[in-house]
C-alpha cells in the first residue's frame, strides 16, 4: 500500500498564555503561566477560583464573526475554535472569503466536549419560564456539539468530511489522527483539525466537585499548575483551542507550502476500564501499548524519540504516566527523551488540551527548543527515582531535535499518541 | 403611526440581518424578506422577537407564517397595535 505522507502547513491557537500564533509560541519560550483568579469562581463558592481563559477583545471578535454572528452569541468554545481555525487556514497561505469556491478536497474534523454551555443556560432559564418561542434561532447551533465544524466550515467552504469528535481530554490529539489517516487513505488532500473547550464554572464545575482541581493556590494562580511537581495538587482548569491544517505532502510541494512537521503517524486506544483502568483512571498497559503502537506505525524506534510533549495534568497520576513513558519506551534515567507539560503554563484545557499541547508540540519542533516546565523546581520524588532531573527542564531549552511524541490520556480509560518529525 | 413611520421602525429592526444592501436601500411596501433582502429563513424567527420586543406585541406562529414581505408585517404590527 503506498500511503500518502502528511505535513503540517498551517497552526493556528487560542490559548489562556497568549491568542494567535506569534503571542503563543513567545509564550513557550518565557514560559508564561496564563493561570489567574476569577472573582466569578469564588462567588459560586467553588474550590478552585482559578483558571485559564484567553483574551479575546471585542475589536478580534469582529474581526472573525460578523455583527449577525455575534447577535445573541454566546459560545466561548466555538469562538476559541474558530479563531484558531482560521488562524491555521490563514498560516497554511490561504484566505477565508464568504464567496469562496467550494472546496471538495478540503475537511475538517474539530473535537469538543461541549458546546455552547452558557447559551444552554440561558435556554434552560427561558424554556422552564415558559419562553421556548423566544429562544430565538442559534440556540441549537450553538449548543450542538458539532457547533464548531458548522461554523467554521461555513466560513471556510469546505467540501470534503466535516465532523465533530469527541473523547474526552485525548479529543485535539484523537482529531489530528483522525485527520491524519484520512489524508494518507487519499479521501482528502487537505484537513483542518483541532478541538476546542468552553471557559467557566458550568464547564468546570463537575470537575470541582469531584475535588481533581487545585484549590491550594487561590491567592498564587500562576504557580498553581505543577505538573510532576512534589507539590503538584490538583489540576487548572483552562480553555481554549488549537488547529492544525494537514496536508498531503504532494499538494504542500505543489503549491510550495511552508511546512512545519511531518505527521509519522499514531495510534488511539481505549484501556476499556479493565486491569485497573476506571471511568476517570487508566489501565497502565493499555497506556503503553498506545505510546508502543504509535512508534511502530510511525516507522521510528523508541530511541528516536527526542522530546515528549506529555499529558501530565498536575494531578496524583503524573507519576504513572511517566512510569508507563519510560516502560513503553524502555528508556529511563538520563536516557530518557525530554519531557514537558505544557499544561504548566495554561492549565489542563479540557478537550482543548490535545489539540493546543500538538500546537505547541510542533512550535517546539519548528523551532527547535524544549519549552520550561513551570512550577516543577520541586520534582516529584517518585519521578525522579525513574528519570534524572535534566530531562525535565525547567527552563527553556535549546535543542537540535528530529522527533517528538505527544500524548493525550481521557476520562473514559481513552488514549491516543501522535509522532511529530521535522520535515527535511 | 403613520405608514411611513412604521416602515422606519421596520427598517431599523430587519438592518441587522439583511444579506443585500442593495435591495435593503430600496427597501419598500412590496420587498420580500428573503427573496428580495436574501434573509437567511432561520433568522426570520429573530426578526419576529425583535417585532415583539418594539412594539410591545405578541405574535403568534399563524401570524409568523403570513410575515414573508414588508407589506404584510406592516398589517399584522397595525393590526395588533389596535387590537
Amino acid at each position: 500500500m503506498n500511503n500518502n505522507r502528511v505535513v503540517i502547513t498551517g497552526l493556528g491557537v487560542v490559548a489562556p498564555n497568549g491568542v494567535g500564533l506569534s503571542d503563543f509560541i513567545e509564550a513557550l519560550k518565557q514560559g508564561k503561566s496564563g493561570i489567574s483568579f476569577h472573582q466569578e469562581l469564588a462567588d459560586l463558592k467553588f474550590s478552585c477560583q482559578i483558571g485559564g481563559i484567553p483574551t479575546i477583545s471585542d475589536e478580534l471578535k469582529s474581526k472573525y464573526f460578523t455583527d449577525l454572528q455575534l447577535r445573541g452569541f454566546n459560545s466561548s468554545g466555538i469562538l476559541y475554535g474558530c479563531i484558531a481555525g482560521i488562524d491555521a487556514w490563514k498560516d497554511a497561505g490561504f484566505d477565508s472569503n464568504p464567496d469562496s469556491e467550494l472546496d471538495y478536497d478540503t475537511g475538517l474534523i474539530f473535537g469538543t466536549g461541549t458546546s455552547g454551555v452558557e447559551k444552554f443556560r440561558e435556554a434552560i432559564y427561558k424554556l422552564d419560564e415558559g419562553q421556548v418561542r423566544r429562544l430565538g434561532s442559534t440556540v441549537v447551533l450553538q449548543t450542538m456539539a458539532s457547533g464548531v465544524s458548522a461554523y467554521l466550515s461555513g466560513m471556510l467552504g469546505f467540501g470534503n468530511q466535516v465532523t465533530t469528535n469527541s473523547s474526552a481530554c485525548t479529543t485535539g490529539t484523537e482529531a489530528v489522527l483522525m485527520g491524519f489517516e484520512r489524508i494518507q487513505n487519499g479521501k482528502a488532500k487537505r484537513m483542518l483539525v483541532g478541538s476546542c473547550s468552553d471557559h467557566g464554572p458550568y464547564v468546570w464545575g463537575g470537575f470541582d466537585a469531584m475535588r481533581v482541581m487545585t484549590y491550594k493556590h487561590n491567592d498564587s494562580p500562576e504557580e498553581a499548575s505543577r505538573p510532576m511537581s512534589a507539590t503538584a495538587s490538583g489540576f487548572v482548569p483552562g480553555s481554549g483551542a488549537g488547529a492544525l491544517v494537514l496536508e498531503s505532502l504532494e499538494s504542500a510541494l505543489e503549491r510550495g507550502a511552508k511546512i512545519y512537521a511531518e505527521v509519522l503517524g499514531g495510534e488511539v486506544n481505549s484501556g476499556g476500564q479493565r486491569q485497573g483502568g476506571t471511568l476517570t483512571a487508566p489501565n497502565a498497559e493499555a497506556v503503553q501499548r498506545c505510546i508502543t503502537k504509535a512508534i511502530q506505525n510511525s516507522g521510528v524506534s523508541s530511541n528516536d524519540i527526542n522530546v515528549i510533549n506529555g499529558h501530565l495534568t498536575a494531578t496524583t497520576k503524573d507519576g504513572l504516566e511517566i512510569e508507563n513513558w519510560t516502560k513503553a519506551l524502555h528508556r529511563n534515567g538520563g536516557n530518557f527523551p525530554y519531557i514537558n507539560s505544557t499544561k504548566s503554563m495554561v492549565g489542563h484545557c479540557l478537550a482543548a488540551a490535545g489539540a493546543i499541547e500538538c500546537v505547541a508540540s510542533v512550535i517546539q519542533l519548528n523551532e527547535q527548543f524544549v519549552a520550561p516546565n513551570i512550577n516543577c523546581e520541586d520534582l516529584h520524588p517518585d519521578i525522579e527515582d525513574i528519570v534524572n532531573r535534566e530531562q525535565i527542564p525547567t527552563e527553556k531549552l535549546n535543542l537540535n531535535f528530529d522527533v517528538i511524541a505527544k500524548a493525550s490520556f481521557g476520562f473514559g480509560d481513552v488514549n491516543a499518541c501522535v509522532v511529530f518529525k521535522k520535515f527535511n | 403611526m403613520t405608514k411611513d413611520e412604521l416602515i422606519e421602525k421596520l427598517k431599523g429592526i430587519i438592518a441587522p440581518y439583511i444579506q443585500d444592501e442593495a435591495a435593503f436601500a430600496n427597501l419598500n411596501e412590496d420587498t420580500d424578506f428573503v427573496k428580495d433582502l436574501k434573509i437567511n429563513s432561520a433568522n426570520l424567527v429573530d426578526i419576529i422577537l425583535d417585532i415583539e420586543d418594539e412594539f410591545d406585541i405578541r405574535l403568534e406562529n399563524e401570524d409568523m407564517e403570513k410575515m414573508l414581505d414588508v407589506k404584510s408585517a406592516m398589517a399584522i404590527v397595525n393590526a395588533k397595535l389596535e387590537a
